[in-house]
C-alpha cells in the first residue's frame, strides 16, 4: 500500500494521469537515424532490435524446417544429399534452440515490457543490455563462419565422440559461437533480476507483481546460473577438438556420457528458459481478454519458482538409454515427474480464470487458446516419455520430436504470437487487422496438428528421429506431416503480411485497446522515451478488473520524464487508506 | 485387446519385455486423452458461455480456492507417482536379464550392425535368435554412439565405444523384426539398418551349424568374405559406382588423386594403410569419414583382403 497510516508513513497524495490518445514525442521519435538506432540504450529500441534479429532467424531455420519436410516427402532421396539433410536438421535445431526460443520472449518482448510494467524509466543497466545484444550478434557471426567451414552435421546437440572428429573445424566455430551467445543470455538474465528487485515503482510490492515478470524473474535464475556450465562445456569441448585433451572421447581416454551429463545440466534448464517466459504471457493476455482477476496468483508466481528448481534437477531424463547408473536414471525420472505438477497447476488455474469471465476471443487470446490444447498435449506426452519403461521404447523417436515440438511451437511460439499481437500496438501504435490475424492463428491451429500429430503415431511406431531415409510404412506419416508444414509456412506469411501491413497502413493504437489493468497500458502507444511522464503509484493488482480503470492511473506528479523529486502535491484523486 | 490407442504400437513380438510398457503406454494415453477432452471442453464451454457481451461486462472476484488447488495438485501427483513405480518396475525388468539367456556379441560400428555367435559364427546387419528363449546381446562400438533399437521388443540401448552395454528380449514369434539405429552417427545414419531373423529353435540349431565355421576357403574366398562381414560393400561398391568411398571395383593397381592434390598407386601398402588408418591418405572428392580398423583386423586377413580386391577387374 502506498497510502498507509501506520506509525512510520506519511500519506502520499498522487495525481491522476490518463495517458494520452495522441503523443507527439514518442520513443519512435525521439531518436533517430540508423545511427541513434545502433547505440540506443533504451530498452525497448533494443527489444525492438531483439525482435527483428529473431524474427530472422526464425524465417532462416523455419524455411529450413520446410526443407527437410520436403526431403521427407520420399524415402530416400528427394532433392538433396543425405549430408546435406544432417547439416540442416542441424542448423534447424541449432538456430532455433540458440538464435530464436531462448533469447525471443525475455530478450524480445521482455526488454520492452518489463521495465514498463515495473513502472521504470529502463532496465537496471542499460549499457549492458545493448552489449547483450552486440554479443548475441556478434555469437551469430560465429554460426555462419562455422558454414563457410564445411558447416557441421552433428544435431545441435553436438554428442561426443562424434563432434570430436578431427574434420570438423565448424564444429569449433559453432561451438564457439554458442559460447559467446551464452554471454548475452547471462547478461540479459543479471539484468532483468537487478531490474525487478531495485526498480520497481512506488507500490510494486512482490505480491502486485505482474506475473509476466514472476516469469522472466524466475527465468532470468536460471539463464545466470545454467548458462555457464553450457559455457564450461563448449569450452572442454573445443579444448579436446584443438588440443586433443581427452575429455569426452574414449578415444583420448574421454567418457562421452560425461559430455550428455554437462550439455543436458544446461539444456534441460534451458527449455525452462524458453517455456516460462510464455508462461508469463499467458497470464497477461488470459485475464486481459477474459476481463478477470487470475485464479491462483501465488500458485501460478511460485510454481514458475518451482520449476525453476527442480529443473535444475531432471537433466538425466535425457539418458534414460544411454548408459548412466541405474540409481541415478531411476531418481531423475521420479524428480521428472514433480516438475510435470506445477506446470499442470498452471494449466488448471489458467482455465479456472477463465470462469465467469467476459471473454474476448480476439488474436491474442485465441493463440492462448491454442496455447493450452497444444501445450497440455505437450505435457501429457512429457509424461509418457518420463515414464521409465515407455521411454525405452519411445526414446529418440519421432515422438520425442513431436513432444518437443508442442511444447516448443506449441507452447513457446504460441505464447510469443499471443504477446506480440498483444503487445503490438503499444509497441508500434499501430493496429493490425483482426480478421486477419484470427484466420492466420486459426491457420497455424490446423497446419501445426497436421504437422505434428501424425509424428506421434509414427514414432510410436518406431520411426527413428534424425533418418534422412526410411522404411516405407512411414510414408503416409511423412507425407501428412510434410502438408502440414505447408500450411504452417503460408500461416507464418500471413502473419508477417499483417503485422508489416499495419506498420504502413494500421490504424491507429489508442493506449489501451484492450482495456487492459496493466501497467504498460498506462503509458501512450507507443510510449514515452522514458516509458511515463510521471512516476506512476501503484496501489492495486494488476488483475483487479473489478475495480475502475481511473484506479490505475495515478503517480506522482514530477518534472517531464520523472526526472528531479519535487513532487506536485495534488488534492485531487488522492488516495487515503 | 481393442483399446483406444492400439493403432500407436507395433506388434509386441517380445511380451516378456513388451507387456508392462505396452499397459503403461495405454494407461497413459488414455488418462491423458480423458483429462484432455475435459480441459477442451472446458475452454470451449467458457469462451461460448463467458463471451463478453458489451465492454462494461463485469467479472466476479475469485482470486484464489485452496480446496480446489489442492485437490488438482495432489491427484495428478497421486496418478504420476504411480505411473512412475509401473514404468520403474518394467524397466528393472527391462535390465534383468533371465540367466538362462543366449549370448550374441553386438559390434556397430559406421553404418553396420556386426553380430558374433557363440561358436563362432558371424553375421552381418542379420541377427539370427531362436523363438521362445531369451537373448542377450552384449553391444560395443568401433567408433561413434550408436543406439540398438527394435520397436517389436520395445527394446533400446545406446552403444559405446569402450564399453559394454547390454539388452534382452525373447521373441514369441518367428519371422522377422526390424532394428534400426537410433543414436545419429553421420552420413548413414538412416541406413544403419537390421533385420532379427526369429527361427524356431530346432531350425536355429541348424542355422548355426552351417555358418559355425567363421572365415573358411581359400585367401580369396577369405578375403570375399571379409570385407562382407566388415561391412566394407556399405561404402564401396563393387560395380564401379562411387558410393561413400572409391568403388573397388578396378581400384588395385589405379592411381589416385588424393585431397591434397598429390597420386598414389594403389598397392599392398596403400590399401594396408587406408585399412588401419583410414584418414591418412584420402582420395580427393571424399570425406575422411572412414572407421579405422587398427586391432580389428588381423594381418592375414589384411593380407586375404587386398587378395580378393586384386581379383575385382
Amino acid at each position: 500500500m502506498a497510502v498507509a497510516e501506520t506509525k512510520n508513513l506519511t500519506t502520499l497524495q498522487v495525481k491522476r494521469f490518463k495517458p494520452s490518445e495522441n503523443p507527439t514525442n514518442t520513443y519512435l521519435t525521439d531518436e533517430k537515424g540508423i545511427w541513434a538506432w545502433m547505440t540506443t540504450v533504451d530498452h525497448k529500441k533494443i527489444g525492438l532490435m531483439y525482435l527483428g534479429a529473431v524474427a530472422f532467424f526464425f524465417a532462416l531455420a523455419g524455411f529450413l524446417a520446410l526443407a527437410l519436410r520436403t526431403e521427407l516427402w520420399t524415402p530416400a532421396k528427394t532433392f538433396i544429399e543425405a549430408d546435406t539433410y544432417n547439416e540442416l536438421f542441424t542448423l534447424h535445431g541449432a538456430m532455433m534452440v540458440f538464435f530464436v526460443l531462448v533469447p525471443s520472449i525475455p530478450a524480445a518482448l521482455g526488454n520492452f515490457v518489463l521495465p514498463m510494467q515495473l513502472g521504470a524509466k529502463d532496465v537496471a543497466f542499460p549499457r549492458l543490455n545493448l552489449a547483450s545484444f552486440y554479443i548475441y550478434v556478434f555469437g551469430a557471426i560465429f554460426t555462419f563462419i562455422s558454414l563457410a567451414n564445411n558447416g557441421f552435421d552433428t544435431g545441435w546437440t553436438f554428442y561426443t565422440p562424434y563432434s570430436s572428429d578431427a574434420n570438423s573445424a565448424g564444429v569449433i566455430w559453432v561451438t564457439l559461437g554458442v559460447f559467446i551467445l551464452g554471454f548475452s543470455s547471462i547478461l540479459t538474465g543479471t539484468n532483468f533480476i537487478t531490474t525487478i528487485h531495485k526498480l520497481r515503482a512506488p507500490g510494486i510490492t512482490w505480491g502486485r507483481l505482474p506475473l509476466n515478470i514472476w516469469a522472466l524473474y524466475a527465468t532470468s535464475i536460471i539463464q545466470v546460473l545454467a548458462t555457464p556450465v553450457l559455457a564450461i562445456t563448449i569450452l572442454l569441448l573445443s579444448m579436446e577438438n584443438i588440443m586433443d585433451i581427452g575429455i569426452f572421447d574414449p578415444a583420448l581416454g574421454g567418457d562421452p556420457v560425461l559430455y550428455q551429463h554437462f550439455f543436458w545440466f544446461y539444456s534441460h534448464p534451458a527449455v525452462y528458459i524458453m517455456i516460462v517466459p510464455g508462461f508469463g504471457i499467458i497470464s497477461e493476455v488470459i485475464t486481459t481478454f477474459s476481463k478477470k482477476h487470475i485464479f491462483g496468483y501465488w500458485a501460478i508466481a511460485l510454481s514458475s519458482l518451482a520449476i525453476a528448481f527442480i529443473g535444475f534437477l531432471v537433466w538425466g531424463h535425457h539418458m534414460f538409454t544411454s548408459g548412466q547408473s541405474s540409481v541415478a536414471t531411476t531418481v531423475f525420472s521420479f524428480l521428472t515427474f514433480l516438475v510435470g505438477i506445477p506446470t499442470g497447476i498452471k494449466i488448471l488455474n489458467w482455465v479456472a480464470t477463465l470462469y465467469k469471465g467476459s471473454i474476448d476471443m480476439k488474436t491474442p487470446m485465441l493463440y492462448v487458446f491454442i496455447f493450452l490444447f497444444l501445450f497440455t498435449i505437450g505435457g501429457f506426452t512429457g509424461i509418457t516419455l518420463g515414464a521409465l519403461s515407455v521411454d525405452i521404447h519411445l526414446h529418440d523417436t519421432y515422438y520425442v520430436v513431436a513432444h518437443f515440438h508442442y511444447v516448443m511451437m506449441g507452447g513457446t511460439l504460441m505464447a510469443l504470437l499471443a504477446g506480440l499481437h498483444y503487445w503490438w500496438p503499444k509497441m508500434t501504435g499501430k493496429m493490425y487487422n483482426e480478421t486477419l490475424g484470427r484466420v492466420s492463428a486459426v491457420l497455424i491451429f490446423i497446419g501445426f496438428n497436421t504437422t505434428f500429430l501424425p509424428q506421434f503415431v509414427m514414432g510410436a511406431q518406431g520411426m527413428p528421429r534424425r533418418y534422412y531415409n526410411y522404411i516405407d510404412q512411414f510414408t503416409i506419416f511423412h507425407q501428412t506431416s510434410t502438408i502440414g508444414s505447408y500450411i504452417l509456412g503460408v500461416a507464418f506469411l500471413i502473419i508477417l503480411y499483417n503485422l508489416v501491413k499495419s506498420l504502413m497502413s494500421g490504424e491507429k493504437a489508442p493506449a489501451n485497446p484492450w482495456n487492459s489493468r496493466g501497467l504498460e497500458w498506462q503509458a501512450t502507444s507507443p510510449p514515452d522515451f522514458h516509458n511515463f511522464d510521471h512516476t506512476p503509484v501503484i496501489i492495486h493488482g494488476p488483475y483487479d478488473y473489478h475495480k475502475p480503470m481511473e484506479e490505475f492511473q495515478l503517480g506522482l506528479a514530477v518534472s517531464h520524464n520523472g526526472h528531479g523529486d519535487h513532487h506536485e502535491v495534488t488534492t485531487e484523486e488522492t488516495e487515503k487508506a | 485387446m481393442g483399446r483406444l490407442f492400439d493403432f500407436m504400437l507395433p506388434d509386441n513380438k517380445s511380451p516378456l519385455t513388451a507387456d508392462s510398457t505396452d499397459g503403461l503406454f495405454h494407461f497413459i494415453t488414455e488418462v491423458s486423452f480423458i483429462l484432455l477432452v475435459g480441459i477442451t471442453i472446458a475452454l470451449i464451454y467458457f469462451a461460448i458461455k463467458y463471451k463478453r457481451r458489451s465492454e462494461d461486462d463485469e467479472t466476479p472476484l475469485i482470486t484464489h480456492n485452496n480446496t480446489l488447488e489442492i485437490t488438482w495438485s495432489v491427484i495428478p501427483l497421486l496418478i504420476t507417482l504411480v505411473i512412475f513405480g509401473w514404468g520403474y518396475s518394467g524397466w528393472l525388468n527391462l535390465r534383468s536379464v533371465p540367466d538362462d539367456a543366449y549370448e550374441i556379441h553386438v559390434n556397430a560400428f559406421k553404418w553396420n550392425w556386426g553380430f558374433n555367435y557363440a561358436n563362432g559364427a558371424q553375421t552381418l546387419n542379420e541377427l539370427h535368435v531362436p523363438k521362445g528363449r531369451p537373448v542377450k546381446l552384449v553391444m560395443q562400438s568401433r567408433d561413434v554412439l550408436h543406439s540398438f533399437f527394435v520397436p517389436d521388443f520395445r527394446i533400446k540401448h545406446d552403444v559405446l565405444p569402450n564399453r559394454y552395454t547390454y539388452v534382452w528380449f525373447q521373441a514369441e514369434e518367428s519371422g522377422e523384426a526390424q532394428i534400426f539405429c537410433t543414436e545419429y552417427c553421420g552420413t548413414s545414419h538412416s541406413d544403419m539398418l537390421a533385420k532379427v531373423i526369429i527361427h524356431e529353435p530346432d531350425e536355429f540349431e541348424t542355422w548355426l551349424e552351417v555358418n559355425g565355421g567363421g572365415v573358411q576357403g581359400s585367401p580369396v574366398e577369405q578375403g570375399e568374405q571379409l570385407v562382407s562381414l566388415q561391412g566394407c560393400k556399405t561404402c564401396h561398391s563393387l560395380d564401379g559406382s562411387s558410393l561413400i568411398g572409391p568403388s573397388f571395383k578396378g581400384l588395385f593397381g589405379k592411381q589416385e588423386t588424393l585431397s591434397d592434390g598429390s597420386t598414389v598407386t594403389v598397392d599392398e601398402n596403400y590399401i594396408r594403410e587406408s585399412i588401419l588408418n583410414p584418414g591418412a591418405k584420402v582420395v580427393q572428392g571424399y570425406d575422411n569419414v572412414m572407421t579405422p580398423y587398427e586391432g580389428r583386423v588381423s594381418d592375414d586377413e589384411i593380407s586375404n583382403i587386398i587378395e580378393y580386391l586384386k581379383t575385382l577387374e
